[in-house]
């Protein structure tokens, strides 16, 4: 993969086949020191380097986006309440544009790029793997197999209790991986991820509250 | 009303008003339509208007291998006399704007952390930072640890008197970052500004900056989100800048609960979901008249702003067809106000012919005593492709004397001259657009910026750099309304600032007024060729003649006011011929 940036001086060094790091500009600009305030203009332009746990974010959180769809997959032949439905689509417009903006992200790092892969309410068995996200160690807030068992065995009120419950737990765990991000060093400092992270905190504590005020209107 | 009590009586409304519109499409035939896309050869299309040029990015500032990398993207513009100030995700461009059809880059200055939305006033430059990459220093490595007194999120300050050399001498930190920033002139004090701050990004951690706080506002009055933060400077010392006040503008009317307005959510079926109301966008001041409007994620808002440091809130307003209030902007006399919706976040293709045209578009409310009402929306009307983010964004005003005249970005939707002067229907005069900056992918691209500034249209270009137009007569706007815009000078522009705009009495305004006469049938026929011959004459004089035949058409004018259907244009009208009258020796 080609270097984004070019070095003007330094070393060129390839960082995990992700993206070169200019060595000498960070040297130099690391000793801000004295004079903080003084803005020392890099001779050349080069963000801060995507970094493994960047990759692993993405990677993970398109495995957990997934799974809100397989649950929202379920809606249209478990529940009839309107607002339910309202939301799951409003779920699954969001998650599927964030999953599309993952993808690009992932390919353009020259990452892997996790297979996903939503099934249908039609072709639902009990055993199938929904996706390789499956097959990956549960992300927080993740429906555990027992729980995307009963919430597909579930109809009517009990559904949508289980739904409301499920997608608060899902969402909320999403909140933690955004915050395990956020405390780790040196990550989401490329500003494609960056503003990532801030969308899928707002959008899903959005969506929480949204749900809370659902669950106690019923 | 509560806001509450608001959403069920506008539901009904808003319904019916989404049937009516529901056969409303952008037009697939308009020559904006699937334009060859390319980075600097995509195919254009253009209607009155001429641009007359075009600067790339800067050597850094851009990226061939991702045209929509976030690190580069060009944002907003400040001006100040014959300078304009380029900001961006990456640092800001210098431009001299002495010639506008030769824009000239001075300084190409790298400073990261995006947005970069950049304020002038005086000698200091403003410049809003929200990324975690930001640094104190201007470093462009980021910051390793999570907690760091070198990380910056906030609102630097340069001094900027060596323009070649601009010169950090304050840098306030915040606690969610400034997404974007408004300068509010201390109404007694020259020497005084404050800076408004819009913070959009996560709450950082108290480790790094004390006293930033993101808990539930239910149960925690002290949070960072549900306010704005208000920053005093004085021009002689900016180095004692800091954060006087946080003011809960979204609170309920009792003052007990900091979140007081929209919830988040949608307004029922078939209505839009708009976000919570926990942050403002952009907050647009108009000191002239007192007032601000604040596009506040989930409504809009009215504050009072006579006391700078403690604005009050006097009005909100929901919309059901908006997502995100996003941004805003007062007509000329106080008397609307615009506010814009970033459906997508600006990211999203939502201009295509399946989008909704009051989805992602201007809605558009009257004020009358401080309270909004209601009136219309506007979005292009031409369908972009699915490789074009759109949505409406930034712009201004254009001073054409006696409409509401208004220039706007709408990222590769391109930008669009329209008329809300009946804000009830609006109508386009003018666009420029090219094709997707990317022809396989979405990359985040077009305008972010469309701005008036003193006879010319600035476009900041995300992923292009800068453009300038110009306007150029036709059915909708003659030349003497060009060139009466054109009379209307202002010192420097700020975004989110809004200036009275003042015509001095002139023969071109006298005649911008009569043309809009004779397009509305304001008064007959008959009338406008004689009051212009009239016109003709007295230009041709001088001294006491001049002003003799002034005097007699003004008065001639008062009496033509009177039950004309343009009542209002013909005392405008009269007022400039009486300036006239008196300005002539």
């Amino acid at each position: 993969m080609a270097s984004r940036f070019r070095c003007a001086v330094g070393i060129f060094l390839p960082m995990l086949r992700l993206r070169y790091l200019c060595l000498a500009s960070a040297i130099a600009f690391g000793a801000a020191g004295a004079s903080a305030l003084a803005a020392q203009p890099p001779v050349a332009s080069v963000t801060p380097a995507v970094t493994p746990a960047d990759i692993r974010f993405m990677q993970e959180m398109l495995g957990h986006h997934a799974q809100a769809l397989e649950m929202t997959a379920l809606i249209a032949t478990r529940t009839r309440r309107v607002d339910l439905q309202t939301l799951a689509e409003r779920i699954t417009n969001s998650q599927t544009d964030e999953m599309a903006l993952m993808r690009r992200w992932l390919a353009r790092q020259g990452a892997t790029v996790p297979e996903t892969h939503v099934m249908s309410a039609h072709d639902m068995s009990a055993t199938a793997g929904m996706s390789d996200a499956d097959a990956m160690p549960l992300m927080p807030g993740m429906l555990t197999p027992p729980q995307m068992a009963a919430l597909r065995a579930a109809k009517g009120a009990a559904f949508d209790r289980l739904f409301l419950r499920g997608m608060i737990q899902h969402h909320t765990g999403a909140l933690t991986m955004v915050a395990a991000l956020l405390d780790t060093a040196g990550a989401a400092q490329e500003s494609g991820i960056n503003r990532f992270v801030i969308d899928v905190d707002a959008d899903q504590r959005a969506e929480i509250s949204r749900m809370r005020r659902i669950s106690v209107r019923r | 009303m509560t806001t509450l009590a608001l959403a069920v009586a506008s539901v009904a409304q808003a319904q019916a008003q989404a049937q009516a519109r529901a056969s409303a499409k952008a037009s697939t035939r308009d020559p904006r339509f699937a334009l060859k896309g390319g980075w600097t050869d995509a195919q254009q299309a253009i209607s009155n208007l001429s641009l007359v040029a075009h600067r790339e990015k800067p050597e850094g500032f851009a990226n061939a291998a991702n045209l929509g990398d976030f690190a580069l993207l060009n944002g907003d513009l400040a001006f100040d006399g014959k300078t304009m100030i380029q900001g961006g995700f990456h640092g800001f461009q210098v431009w001299d704007i002495s010639s506008p059809s030769n824009p000239t880059l001075r300084l190409a200055f790298p400073c990261p952390g995006g947005q970069g939305d950049p304020s002038i006033y005086k000698n200091l430059l403003f410049y809003s930072v929200e990324e975690n990459r930001g640094r104190v220093d201007c470093g462009a490595q980021g910051v390793e640890a999570t907690a760091s007194a070198e990380r910056f999120r906030g609102v630097r300050i340069f001094d900027i008197s060596d323009l070649d050399h601009p010169k950090q001498v304050a840098a306030v930190q915040t606690c969610r970052g400034s997404h974007t920033h408004t300068l509010v002139p201390d109404p007694k004090d020259p020497g005084v500004v404050y800076v408004y701050v819009s913070g959009t990004a996560g709450v950082r951690p108290s480790a790094e900056l004390a006293g930033c706080n993101d808990g539930s506002p239910a149960n925690d009055t002290s949070i960072a989100r549900f306010r704005i933060d208000v920053i005093k400077v004085t021009v002689a010392d900016p180095q004692s800048a800091r954060v006087v006040s946080s003011p809960r503008v979204f609170a309920d009317r009792t003052g007990k609960a900091i979140s007081g307005l929209w919830k988040g959510g949608t307004h029922g079926t078939g209505t839009q979901e708009t976000s919570e109301t926990d942050q403002c966008h952009d907050i647009t001041v108009y000191p002239a008249i007192g007032l601000a409007a604040g596009a506040c994620s989930g409504n809009g808002i009215l504050l009072d702003i006579s006391n700078p440091a403690n604005p009050k809130r006097v009005d909100e307003v929901i919309d059901p067809n908006f997502s995100y209030w996003h941004s805003a902007t007062f007509n000329n006399d106080g008397t609307k106000v615009l506010f814009s919706d970033e459906w997508g976040g600006g990211m999203g293709a939502k201009c295509r012919d399946t989008d909704r045209m009051t989805w992602g578009a201007d809605a558009i409310f009257s004020i009358t005593k401080r309270k909004m009402t209601a009136q219309g929306h506007y979005k292009i009307p031409a369908a972009q492709g699915p490789l074009e983010n759109c949505v409406a964004h930034n712009g201004t005003l254009i001073p054409v004397p006696g409409r509401d005249i208004m220039v706007q970005a709408w990222y590769q939707g391109g930008l669009s001259v329209f008329d809300f002067t009946n804000p009830k229907k609006p109508v386009e005069i003018a666009y420029f657009d090219r094709g997707p900056i990317d022809t396989k992918d979405l990359a985040l691209a077009g305008f972010w910026s469309a701005y008036w500034y003193n006879g010319n249209i600035y476009g900041s270009e995300i992923g292009r750099g800068l453009d300038v137009l110009e306007l150029t007569p036709s059915a909708f706007l003659t030349q003497n309304e060009i060139d009466a815009a054109k009379s209307a000078v202002v010192a420097g522009l700020n975004p989110q600032l809004q200036e009275k705009l003042v015509w001095t009495p002139s023969f071109v305004v006298a005649r911008a007024y009569l043309d809009q006469l004779e397009r509305d049938a304001g008064l007959p026929a008959a009338q406008v060729t004689a009051i212009s011959a009239s016109l003709g004459m007295a230009e041709q004089q001088s001294g006491p003649a001049r002003k003799a035949l002034l005097t007699s058409l003004g008065a001639r004018l008062d009496k033509s006011a009177i039950g004309a259907k343009g009542a209002v244009r013909v005392r405008a009208l009269s007022a400039t011929v009486k300036g006239l009258a008196a300005a002539a020796e």
